[in-house]
């Protein structure tokens, strides 16, 4: 592989080192492939590891949308293809019920978890840590290994889960009991639902060893000089999700253990009087209702472990881009934080409709719209670091930009769905749906584009295709708001989720050409990311090479390194930080790298 | 800077992060217990005497295991052994009195799970064997310890693998100390 060759050759000098720690020089040593590529230590490589992973999920997902979209679009119509490829789960070229739910579960779960918590925390964590604060590694190699293999682990588990003869976990991703709990209830809450829990269980033992590395690392392991006002915002904005998601996976944990207990050994937790086709279950004295607040208390801060990521890369995108420094860094900085204490106070703003004391309600919806506040602050940031700019368009920039749009638009609906009152009406309509979608799935997944497009030259020494970049990200962005832009009016009419066919429903049967028109969008941006999988592989292979250093003029730590680091990232000493992240257009200079000292009589920011 | 040598050891840090999670996941299972205690058809749980018996057990590990660390740190390496296998078969002699423990309800006719359970036993049940799953990690990480300390040909002195180590003992002990009065307190 031509990469390799230059980065070996930066050692040639420094001849075998042998195993050594990480020491002043360049330690090099001769890895085996499995060493290097597999059970790798190297942050960079368990990076990869976790996006490419990410990405083979994200296609899985993303095709299981089209699948249900087909049936939402298409209800009265057979496609003997599908009974080709799913047998007796689309008997007669028709989705079955228990199919769909299998499907949306499996979207459901498959793109919160796999692809925008360990796909994007994951990789971009791993990546830009030890880079941007001047590290070697990670804290622990060791355990950031470990880390991606439980993920992979959890992977193997949840794919297997696919292939079992009465299907997939397929109640919901939230999983609530009685119907998660109780096999004789749903085909899916038979084997499929052990099989989520084991895979579950998994993936957070490796988003808490991924998340206790980030943290001791941000803390510990920063280069001389680089003091805590002096990180890029993607740093802090990582460290703040990994705070979350240490402090709220072990909850869900608890919830996901006592659903185990109650589905195999005949606890009732969750379960009290319940009559399943006639036959009384002997549970009593457990309450549905607990579930809920155990997998909202992790449930909510999820959604913004999914978030922070994406606004951190955000951030120094359009800072760097822009040739203009961040405007209100510590603004960012206390919004983030602001973000990170209100994500634990909100959650039961998912179970308004639950019965829930209105007193309390009021309370969750105080706090809830709370959350504008930073959120504003942040947008507001943005827009004036864009204000005036000396803007580059490129694919990075653009889907940076394109985040705060969609932020914006999915955001404003959430002032309606904070509303305890209005949630009554707009509770499980496809009006939730187009919100969380947009603010959250779409929004997150433009920041990862960003930062796959950003930082690509970083991690494989060439660039993607600036052509197909383009087309992806316009018909992505135009995508994003004509299939979810539509599902709000259908949610304020009323329509619900989870349901599979519309086409007898008197009161929503005249959006049948919207969904068909919603269906169709669906598949072309579908296969529009297609286009981006292919580029990305194309480049790592194919990609014009990058000749220097700091291709993007960027003033961040990683641009320091040499074009294809190696595992130590800096041959000779680490590099010594004078100043922030963010001198842009100073004193006449385009940009001024982190490392350089202050002039004389220069002010600091 | 010379803040680097005043800072704590990177892999400590990171128990110590280790635990605030785990602790989140004890007060997430507290909290489900004191929300279901409040509502109907909830048992008043009765605690084995046993269980006062491997308190105590646990909480001598406490105590032999700063000893097998004061030990280390004098390179005393037979004392230290000594307080080793102490340690590590107290931590084991307390999951055995908790098995038995909650054997003993079959005795009275109290079911922790199946047909005609309560939750309140089942809390107990599960909250107390997610602890004897940590101390569990604990008893292995101290078997690992003992078995290098043996073996290794090289002699190395660092004490930071016991240190950590200890710090994750100190902890499964409180925690334990914790659930048993909240047990005791919150039939």
């Amino acid at each position: 592989m031509s990469s390799e060759t230059i980065l070996h050759g930066h050692a040639t000098e420094a001849a075998v080192h042998g195993h050594e720690a990480h020491g002043e020089h360049e330690h090099h040593h001769e890895d085996s492939f499995l060493t290097k590529y597999i059970f790798s230590t190297d942050h960079k490589m368990i990076a990869k590891q976790f996006l490419i992973t990410g990405m083979i999920w994200a296609i899985i997902g993303g095709l299981f949308s089209v699948l249900f979209r087909l049936q939402l679009g298409y209800p009265d119509m057979s496609f003997p293809f599908l009974e080709d490829l799913f047998g007796k789960w689309a008997a007669g070229g028709r989705i079955s019920n228990e199919f769909y739910y299998a499907l949306v579960t499996m979207h459901g779960t498959i793109l919160v978890f796999f692809v925008l918590t360990a796909g994007l925390s994951g990789t971009f964590a791993n990546l830009l840590i030890p880079l941007q604060i001047g590290a070697r590694d990670m804290a622990s190699g060791f355990l950031n290994m470990l880390s991606y293999w439980f993920f992979f682990l959890a992977s193997i588990v949840m794919f297997a889960s696919l292939f079992i003869q009465t299907g997939p976990a397929s109640g919901g991703w939230t999983i609530y009991p009685p119907l998660s709990a109780l096999g004789q209830a749903n085909e899916g809450s038979k084997l499929g639902m052990d099989f989520w829990l084991i895979s579950m269980a998994l993936f957070i033992v490796s988003s808490l060893l991924g998340g206790l590395n980030y943290i001791s690392t941000i803390l510990n392991l920063r280069t001389k000089g680089m003091s805590m006002t002096k990180m890029p915002l993607t740093i802090w904005a990582i460290f703040f999700t990994a705070v979350l998601g240490v402090l709220s996976f072990p909850v869900l944990l608890s919830g996901a253990v006592l659903l185990l207990f109650d589905r195999n050994l005949g606890t009732s937790f969750y379960l009290s009087e319940i009559v399943v086709k006639g036959e009384i279950l002997p549970n009593e004295g457990g309450s549905a209702i607990l579930f809920q607040h155990l997998f909202w208390f992790l449930g909510h801060p999820e959604v913004y472990i999914i978030l922070l990521p994406a606004m951190g890369m955000v951030s120094e995108i359009m800072s760097v881009n822009s040739r203009k420094p961040i405007f209100g860094y510590l603004a960012m900085i206390a919004s983030l934080f602001a973000i990170c204490i209100l994500a634990f106070l909100v959650w039961a703003h998912h179970m308004f409709v639950t019965g829930l004391n209105p007193f309390l309600g009021a309370f969750f919806v105080l706090l809830t719209l709370l959350i504008a506040v930073p959120s504003a602050i942040k947008v507001f940031n943005w827009l004036t670091t864009l204000w005036r700019g000396n803007i580059r368009f490129t694919p990075a920039m653009l889907f940076a930009i394109g985040f705060v749009s969609l932020f914006i638009s999915g955001g404003l609906t959430g002032i309606f769905l904070g509303n305890s009152t209005l949630d009554i009406h707009l509770h499980d309509t496809y009006f939730v749906v187009a919100h969380f979608h947009i603010v959250m799935g779409v929004a997150s997944f433009f920041g990862m584009f960003a930062g796959v497009y950003h930082w690509f030259p970083k991690m494989y020494g060439r660039y993607l295709n600036n052509t197909m970049s383009f087309i992806h990200f316009w018909v992505t962005l135009v995508g994003a708001y004509l299939i979810f832009w539509p599902m709000h009016y259908q949610g304020l009419a009323g329509m619900p989720r989870r349901y599979t066919d519309f086409s007898n429903w008197e009161s929503f049967k005249n959006f049948a050409e919207m969904n068909r028109f919603i269906s169709t969008v669906a598949m072309i941006v579908f296969a529009i990311q297609l286009l981006f999988v292919f580029n990305f592989f194309y480049s790592i292979f194919k990609g014009r090479k990058v000749t220097s250093q700091n291709p993007w003029g960027a003033n961040t730590l990683e641009w320091t390194t040499p074009i294809n680091p190696g595992h130590g990232n800096w041959p000779g000493e680490l590099p010594e930080v004078h100043r922030w992240p963010y001198d842009y257009g100073k004193d006449g200079r385009e940009f001024i790298p982190q490392t350089e000292p202050l002039g004389e009589g220069e002010a600091e920011h | 800077m010379s803040e680097q040598k005043n800072k704590i050891h990177p892999h400590k840090f990171t128990l110590w992060v280790a635990i605030g999670s785990i602790l989140m996941m004890f007060a997430g299972l507290t909290s489900a217990y004191i929300v279901k205690r409040s509502q109907a058809n909830w048992l008043m749980i009765e605690i084995p005497t046993i269980f006062w018996y491997s308190t105590a057990a646990i909480l001598i590990s406490s105590l032999t295991v700063q000893l097998a660390l004061s030990a280390l740190k004098k390179r005393e390496m037979a004392v230290y052994r000594m307080w080793m296998l102490t340690t590590t078969l107290l931590g084991v002699l307390f999951l055995i009195m908790q098995i038995v423990g909650f054997a003993s309800f079959g005795g009275h006719d109290i079911r922790l799970v199946g047909a005609g359970s309560n939750a309140s036993y089942s809390f107990l049940l599960a909250i107390s064997g997610l602890h004897g799953l940590h101390v569990l990690g604990g008893v292995v990480t101290f078997i690992v310890m003992a078995i290098r300390a043996l073996r290794s040909t090289t002699r190395t002195y660092s004490t930071v693998p016991l240190e950590i180590a200890s710090t994750y003992w100190h902890f499964v002990d409180a925690l334990w100390i914790y659930l048993f009065i909240f047990f005791n307190w919150m039939k």
